[in-house]
Formats: structure tokens, sequence, C-alpha cells
């Protein structure tokens, strides 16, 4: 049987992702394990007795060997069960269950802006190349991606709620609030982010479309009577689509993963704030599920990225 | 001279074209690149121009198209299509009638095609954009197009990628597409210089046919006068953007008045007698040989020989197995099977196992001279490096030997700080010469080393090559497609076939009839120059090339 090489090219990149996972979650296990002290030690605080820690670390399961622990807290995370916090002893998954579709929300609604924002930008700069609007886009974007996230933050804030009164300065969430609420409350982060991101990958969609039109291929639609902008569009974007489409994802994965700060300064109520708490006490059994969570969303949106550009090429695709 | 009529397709008057390059380092430097030009073509006639590289031929053939490339400014004369002149239009004007009146067939159709879209898409995309016809009916004329030219399976044709068909194939698909919307004039930039002399032929007849039923006026450009001999109503020889002389390809051909173009005319004027075989200093036994991951013998069960101090030629179609016989042999690719002796000892298979000496004395010049420099290097440096890697020269031992090296290449005093970038083509290979010869090898594998050189830059590559074999004894593998060049250095030649030797001897014996049908093939391919040469050889063909 002929297994058409793009099946295998997924099935590939799948089976890869998911070995890198496994690594990760091991590397994550052994970090929290090789902190000073345990979770026993933890909970009961500096000045627990021995016999206090040796009965809590029995009933923890601490005293069998790391390996052992390892597997257990794998097969348990398989089935969807990240233990408890020991904090307040809530459910972990619950708790991030919750907080993870606010931070899909606010993902999403700045990604809903910024991607198609970042490539039309990107496509008008590569356009006018060294002219007037490729100098002021990537001036301005330029400028947006030099600011400290908090800074942007700060200003975004000064600007949009005191100058003029258009929003609320924090940007609270709670479950039963209308979507349109919702979009109101969180539309300075999402702008604040929209300016974090964009520059990156409108400069990657410039330089990739910019790239593509060395090519002889692109003379050949000039001399078919073209515009200009339908030579950027035609032949060059499927052309630069794939190195496009791997900054898009990384900026993606940044969203979800790596917004603590613009959390934490909207007090945002999403996974970010939710590990930054539990790191400060210590909380282990939820920094190291945060931490998976982390990984497999990156391991997976670059995954995509990477089957992206496997499928955008024609001769992967359609092989002689 | 032609005469200029009212009715013209295309009139070119006194066509001036300017540029500016900018040196890095240097200020910048302002250059005509064409230069009181004019031409006239009517429409169903051809136009044939003519020249090296550097005459302008292409500059014209866009300027017809008033399209400049880079920073090429169209600074003075008239360039006329169906009267009108099109050299002051703005961008919309220029846009309207560019795949519309006049299209386009570049030199590397493999380039030239958006490798993210099916070719139907393609070949049609200009006479739906201009509004030509509607969309049926483009693609029945694309599919008739197809047939046409001969490609096959016309009707399923449109729906592969440009990767999934040959480089000869794809370039009749370029014409095809020049030809869909009905264009009043079309510009085939070199179509067949990147194709075997096997393909060339079909694509040529395939082309000519084309212009023929269609009706169009045409400008055909290349270097090879034999060429535009065989399509061309009128040929114009052009020389540093100025015209040397313009007049009927009968003119042109038999009885060319300017000295440049009986140049051009009686090229391939090396006279070269073989000399009789003597011991080999190579010898290459039943190798086979395949790339990693496949399961296909490249190379099967070849067999040659090249003696001391002569040239042994290897010759066939692209894909024929040449440059991996070469690969083989160097020891880049180690042979599935056979075995290679090398001055008297048997060489490892692979290069990593091979003895410093194994390596200096088989030394390697590439077909892209640019490509195998480093551009960052001086010639000096680059002539240095073998001499001081395999005999430790050092100071004024290795100047004193690096210019003997250049005065051997016959280039003098004053290049040993130059860029490969401040050389011409004949001259970067001219430098990787002088770096082959440093190490005082006993053979030099030339890989296709004057296919990308003009004719007449080519022959003096190849006159040095024979002058520095009579003076260093050293032995050639000469890799080429091209039987003139056979004829011109050969002693003994190979001619390879999908993998295999089908025929091997002495030059004298080898190019004597009776022929294989390969071998006939090949050497009937060769374009002549003369009139009517292209009908004549169709008409007598045995069989197809590989590549069709």
């Amino acid at each position: 049987m002929v297994i058409h090489p793009i099946l295998k090219l997924v099935v590939q990149r799948i089976v890869l992702g998911l070995i890198l996972l496994l690594a990760v979650s091991f590397v994550i296990f052994l970090g929290v394990q090789i902190l000073p002290g345990d979770a026993a030690q933890a909970i009961l605080g500096q000045s627990a007795t021995p016999e206090a820690l040796a009965n809590l670390r029995s009933q923890l399961g601490l005293n069998e060997p790391a390996l052992v622990r390892y597997f257990t807290w794998l097969g348990h995370a398989l089935h969807g069960d990240l233990g408890k916090a020991l904090t307040n002893g809530q459910d972990i998954s619950h708790d991030i269950g919750q907080r993870l579709g606010n931070t899909l929300f606010l993902a999403v609604c700045a990604g809903v802006i910024a991607v198609p924002l970042a490539i039309t930008l990107g496509l008008i700069a590569a356009r006018y190349n060294g002219r007037w609007p490729d100098k002021l886009i990537s001036g301005v974007t330029l400028a947006t991606i030099s600011l400290p996230e908090f800074v942007a933050a700060y200003f975004v804030i000064f600007l949009l709620t005191q100058v003029v009164h258009l929003f609320q300065p924090v940007s609270m969430v709670f479950p039963g609030m209308s979507f349109f609420a919702k979009l109101h409350a969180v539309a300075l982060p999402v702008i604040v982010l929209v300016m974090v991101v964009l520059a990156h990958m409108m400069r990657m969609t410039r330089a990739a479309i910019l790239n593509v039109m060395q090519s002889a291929y692109i003379e050949t639609a000039e001399l078919k009577g073209l515009s200009p902008m339908q030579v950027i569009w035609r032949p060059a974007l499927p052309n630069a689509i794939a190195p496009i489409i791997s900054v898009v994802v990384i900026n993606m994965a940044y969203l979800v993963v790596g917004v603590v700060v613009v959390e934490v300064v909207f007090s945002y109520n999403a996974l970010g704030q939710y590990l930054v708490d539990h790191v400060a006490k210590r909380d282990l059994p939820v920094v190291q599920a945060v931490g998976i969570i982390f990984a497999a969303v990156y391991i997976g949106l670059n995954i995509l990225a990477d089957l992206i550009g496997i499928i955008s090429n024609p001769r992967l695709r359609h092989p002689k | 001279m032609v005469d200029h009529r009212a009715a013209d397709v295309l009139q070119i008057k006194n066509l001036r074209i300017e540029a500016t390059a900018y040196p890095p380092g240097e200020p910048p430097r302002h250059l005509v690149l064409v230069d009181g030009v004019s031409v006239s073509l009517a429409k169903g006639r051809v136009l044939g121009l003519i020249g090296e590289s550097g005459a302008g031929k292409s500059t014209i053939g866009l300027a017809a198209m008033s399209y400049g490339r880079g920073g090429v400014r169209l600074s003075g004369g008239e360039v006329l299509l169906n009267g009108r002149d099109i050299r002051t239009a703005n961008a919309q004007g220029l846009r309207a009638l560019r795949g519309r009146e006049v299209t386009y067939v570049a030199q590397s159709a493999a380039a030239a095609f958006n490798p993210a879209k099916r070719l139907m898409e393609q070949v049609i995309e200009t006479a739906l954009l201009h509004k030509v016809m509607p969309r049926a009916e483009a693609e029945a004329r694309a599919v008739e197009l197809f047939r046409k030219l001969g490609l096959p399976n016309p009707e399923s044709f449109g729906n592969r990628y440009p990767h999934q068909v040959s480089g000869g194939q794809l370039q009749r698909a370029m014409t095809a597409m020049a030809l869909c919307p009905k264009p009043d004039l079309v510009i085939f930039d070199e179509p067949t210089t990147a194709l075997d002399v096997t393909t060339q032929i079909d694509v040529l007849a395939a082309i000519k046919e084309a212009i023929h039923d269609t009706g169009v006026a045409a400008i055909y450009i290349t270097h090879d006068l034999a060429v535009v001999a065989q399509v061309a109503d009128d040929i114009m020889v052009l020389r540093h953007g100025k015209t040397v002389e313009y007049g009927t390809t009968d003119h042109i051909i038999n009885t060319p008045s300017e000295a440049y173009t009986q140049a051009l005319v009686s090229v391939r004027s090396i006279d070269h007698t073989e000399k009789t075989a003597t011991t080999p200093v190579l010898r290459a036994e039943a190798i086979t040989a395949r790339y990693r991951g496949t399961d296909f013998d490249v190379l099967k069960n070849v067999t040659v020989d090249v003696a001391a101090g002569q040239t042994l030629a290897i010759v066939g179609e692209s894909g024929s197995g040449k440059s991996t016989l070469a690969r083989v042999i160097t020891g880049l690719l180690p042979a599935a099977a056979g075995r290679i002796d090398f001055a008297g000892r048997q060489l490892s298979p692979d290069l990593a196992n091979r003895s410093k000496d194994d390596l200096r004395e088989l030394q390697m010049i590439y077909q892209m001279a640019d490509t195998a420099m480093n551009p960052r290097q001086t010639v000096g440096t680059i002539i240095g490096r073998p001499l001081e890697f395999y005999f430790g020269l050092k100071g004024a031992e290795k100047r004193a030997r690096i210019q003997d090296l250049l005065d051997q290449i016959e280039m003098g005093k004053g290049f040993e700080n130059r860029y490969p970038a401040e050389l011409s083509g004949g001259q970067k290979q001219r430098v990787c010469i002088a770096r082959a010869l440093a190490a005082k090898p006993r053979l030099i594998i030339c890989d296709e080393v004057t296919s990308a050189l003009d004719p007449l830059v080519a022959d003096g590559i190849l006159k040095l090559l024979l002058d520095l074999q009579a003076k260093e004894g050293v032995a050639y593998l000469f890799i080429t497609h091209d039987l003139a060049t056979v004829k011109a250095i050969a002693d003994k030649i190979a001619v390879m076939y999908r993998g295999q030797v089908v025929r091997y001897g002495q030059k004298s014996e080898v190019l004597a009839p009776p022929f294989d049908d390969y071998t006939d093939l090949l050497l009937s391919s060769v374009p002549e120059m003369k009139l009517g040469w292209l009908e004549s050889v169709l008409a007598s063909r045995k069989m197809e090339s590989a590549g069709n």
C-alpha cells in the first residue's frame, strides 16, 4: 500500500509531539522534585514536627520512589485528574478548566484582531517597500513592540479610562456574564496584546513577501499585466505562507502562555495569574499542572504550524 | 536593411536604455545598456535577437513590453506597439497591454511558473484578467494549445503543478500560456537554452509550428545562432547594446558582412586531433550506484577508463548519470558495486577513507564557477588554499606560485587581490581551473565547465584546457551535454543513456557511422547553422528523447 507522504508526515509530527510532551512532563516533574523541601513540608510549614511530616508524607505517597510517583501522577493526569491544590484543597482540573476558558477567550479576541491586521499591514508594507507607508507601518509597530507590556498597559489604561472614559481599568469576568459584557471587559488587555504581537507577525509577513518577490514567477506575473496588489495576492502570498504561519502560531502560543503580566495588570482571572499565585505559595501540584498545560498548548500549536507549512507546499501535497 | 512598414505590430526606433549601477564602496556608475537600436516586426514574422550575454538582447525584448528589470530605464527613442508609443505609457496603460497585446516566454520556465498553482490556472490567467474570453473558452483554448504543442494528455495536463512535469514540457506550457490570450506579439527569451539538445529540438519545432499556426509576431532571443536560424525570418546581431548587423536570416547565415557576425557563424573552430590511447590513469570498472533511500540504480555496470594526459568525454542528456559518475569517482557517492583504480592503486569508494594524495591528484571544476568560489575570498586566497593545504607553501613562495598559475590561465598580473564578483564569467572559470591545477593533479573532472558560458568565451576555455593538458600532462574527465564541445576536446568518448554507457571508444570510432539509435539522435539534434535543418532532421528521426 502506498501511503500519501502528507499523511505520513502528519502522523510523524503528531507522534513526535506526543513524545516531546512526555519528555517535557518528566522535566517539569523533575524540576519540581529538586526544589528544596517537598509538598508535606510546604503544607505543614517550617515548624512542623518530624512525626507530623512523616505521617503526611505517607498519606501523600511521598515515600514512594520518584519514578513511581511520576507514573502515578502521569496516569492520573491522562485521566484528567491533576490532583488537589495544597493550599485550598480545590480540584486542580476544575480550577484550570475555568481559567483556561478565560485565557483562551482573551487569546482568541486578541488573535482575531491581531492576525488579519498584521498580515494586511505586512502586505501593504511589502507593496510600498521603502516608501512612506512601509516606513510608517514599520516604525509604529516597532514602537509598540519596544514598549514593555506593563508600560503599554498603563498607557492604554490612562488613555482610555482617564482621558476618554470608555472602559473600566480592571477586566473582571465571571461566569454568567453576557458575551458582549465580556468583550467590553477584555477590551483593554486585548488592545495591549494586539500592540505586543502585531509587529512580529507584520514584519515576518513583509519579509516573507519581499523574499518571494525576488522570484522569476513574480516577473512573469508583472508581465501578465497584474497590478502590484494582485501580484502580492496571487503569486506571492501563497508561496510565502509557510514562514508567516509559523510566526503567527508562535504569537498565538504566546497569547495563551505568556501574558501573565497583562493579566496581573488588569486583574484578569486566567491561567497566568493562577500560576503566579501558586508559585508564590509553593503549591507544587498546581505549578506542575499548569506547566504541563502550557507545554501542551505550545507543542500543539507548533505542530499545527508545521502541518500548515507542509500542506501549503504543493510539492508535498501533490508528489510526482 | 529591413523596411519599416506602417502596419507593423512592433516598431522600435532609435531605442536607448540606461541603468545606474551601485557598486559597493564606489560612486554610482552610469551605464548605457542599449543604444540606437531600431527594429520593425510585421504580423506573422519572427525576429531573432542574437548576441553574447550583456549584449542587451533580453533588455530589448523586455523593452517591447516597456518593462525594465531592476533600475533599468528606457530613456530614449520610441517603442511603437500596434502604432502607439508605449515607452512613455503610464503603469495602468502598460498593465492593460502586458499579457494582452504582448506576452513573454522566459528562459527558465521552471522558475517562471508559480509553484503553488496548477498549470491551467496560470495558463488562462491573462485571458481572464484582461477579459479576452470567458473561462470555459479559455480552458478549451488552453487544451487546444497543449495539444498543438505536443504535450502529453492535453485534456488533463493543466491539472498538474509545475513540479510535476519535465523542463521541456514546462517550456511548452509557457508557450501555451503566452499564446492563450491571443496576443499580437510574443517575446521568447532563450526558451530552449536550459534544455537538453534532444529536447530542445522538439520544443523548437513545437514553438515554430505554434507561431506559424496562430500568426502572431514574435521576437526570439538566443545566444545560439544555429537555433535562431531555424525559427527566425530576420536576425539582428547585437553586441554591447548596439546593432552589429540586421537582415534576413539567409543573409546573416550565408553572407554575413560584419567580422563579428562571421566569428559567430564560424564559432567552434577548434581542431583537435585525438591522441592514441596510452596506459589509463583512471579505470572505473563495473560501477553501479544509487542514491540513499532509493531503490533505483542511477548507474548500471559502468566501465570507462581515462588515459594519462588525455581526455575522456562523457556525453548524454540530463538524468543520464554523467554527474553521478563524477560523484562516484570523487567518492562523494560511494558506489554500491564496482572498483576504481587510480594511478596504479585502488581507491576507497568513500571519500572519508582516501589519503591526502588521492584527494590532491583528483581535482574538480564545476559548471557554475560563481557558486564554486567563496565570494568573500580574493582570487589569491582561492588559488593559494590548495598550495597551502597540499604543499605547505607560505609567504613569497606561495605568492610566486599563485602568479605562476595566474600566468598559466592567461590572466596575468593584478588579479590576485580581486574578488570573484569583479571577474567576468570566463575569468571566474579560469580561476577555478587555476585552483584545480594548483594541486598538481593527474586527473581533473570537468563537469559541464563551459555550459554556462557564451560560445566565444567557452571556446577560449576549451583552448586553455587543451594547452594546459599539452604542458602539464593532466588528464580530463570531461562531462558535457554539448557534442560540439566533445568534438573539440575529446580523445575518447563515452555516450551515456539512462545510467548506462551505450557507446564507448576513441573519438573517431564513436563519431563515425554506423550509429546506434541514441547516438544518432544525439548527434542529429545538435543545431546546424543552415536553413531548413530543423525540418530535415525531424523528418529522419528514429527515436524520442528520454526527456519527453
